[in-house]
């Protein structure tokens, strides 16, 4: 509690309620037989439509010589197929996940991106459920894909005995190496999209509605305080643009690295 | 005054990502500045890096809130 909100509390005798993990829970926007839609659903379904456009539109034409929208398009395309697939998945096998890839990333940044744009301000992943489900997509394929390369014994071997271990220290090693790549992997790369569109949700909450507080409730000296917190508040959402960019940009590397990983020859 | 502890050991808790973050864009930087061209190689893996000690402050701040 800072002196600030001390003396709001003794001038108005009630306390400021912070932002906590409630405030994620909204009421369902509307329902559909007996299921509750909410706000986070109807957003996930408009950012699908929004990436899904936005490339149908960029690649309709097709002309030799593109033009705006198309180069916008294959610009950012190239920039994950190259940046994302070609450099860490490697020249040889990464052309089948590209497509993965490329609307992964951009699924990603649309829906954290709406955590900044104003009116709609909430970033999907910011519910776990919604980050789960994408981490265990991203589980399923880089098994799948390992297992279909080396085989279940060889890919088994491969995620959890690494290169030059022998000897008894293998006892030690294979189970920590089974634990790191094959089960904590999913819920680590869920908890890192989640928590950071949780954070800074949740610190945006509490400028927004903390300078309000102060403005409306502080005694007279503290209502510039409260234009502060608003100053603020504006400038942490463009902090967050760059956060939520480099969250989806995360995602993917780590997905393409992971794939990368089930890929590889043995070492 | 009330409030939750848990804030206060999260908040220590940040030390060690913030100077983890700290270190790995310090090697990052000096390896741009000694070889430039090695840029786009040393990207990826310094946001590598700094997504892996991210996680232990997002770890953090999840069990702050769940604990």
């Amino acid at each position: 509690m800072t002196i600030a909100g001390s003396l709001v509390r003794t001038a108005e005798g009630e306390g400021f309620v912070a932002p906590g993990p409630s405030s994620f829970d909204l009421p369902p926007a509307f329902s559909v037989g007996g299921l509750d839609v909410t706000k986070p659903m109807l957003l996930l379904v408009v950012a699908a439509v929004v990436v899904f456009w936005f490339f149908y539109a960029a690649s309709r034409q097709r002309a030799m010589v593109p033009g705006k929208l198309q180069y916008a398009g294959e610009s950012m395309y190239a920039s994950v197929r190259n940046g994302l697939g070609r450099d860490i998945i490697g020249s040889k096998d990464f052309m089948p996940f590209v497509p993965y890839l490329v609307a992964l990333f951009f699924f990603l940044l649309v829906n954290n991106w709406f955590g900044s744009i104003p009116f709609i301000q909430f970033p999907t992943f910011s519910r776990a459920s919604m980050a789960y489900a994408l981490a265990g997509l991203s589980w399923v394929i880089y098994n799948y894909v390992g297992i279909r390369r080396h085989g279940f014994a060889g890919y088994l071997k491969l995620q959890t005995v690494p290169g030059g271990v022998t000897g008894p220290i293998l006892a030690l090693i294979v189970p920590l190496e089974f634990f790191s790549n094959l089960i904590v992997r999913p819920i680590t790369l869920a908890l890192r999209l989640f928590a950071n569109m949780f954070a800074g949700h949740i610190l945006a909450l509490l400028f927004a509605t903390g300078g309000e507080y102060l403005l409306i409730h502080g005694a007279i000296l503290i209502k510039p305080v409260g234009i502060l917190a608003w100053v603020l508040a504006i400038a942490i959402a463009f902090l967050e643009l760059l956060v939520q960019f480099l969250q989806a940009y995360v995602f993917t590397l780590l997905n393409a690295m992971y794939i990368s990983g089930a890929l590889a020859e043995e070492h | 005054m009330t409030g939750s502890l848990n804030m206060i050991g999260y908040g220590l808790a940040a030390v060690g990502p913030g100077i983890g973050i700290g270190l790995i864009f310090a090697a990052y930087i000096n390896g741009v500045a000694r070889q430039p061209e090695a840029q786009s190689r040393l990207q990826s893996i310094a946001i590598l890096g700094f997504a892996l000690a991210e996680a232990l402050a997002i770890i953090g701040i999840a069990l702050a809130f769940v604990l």
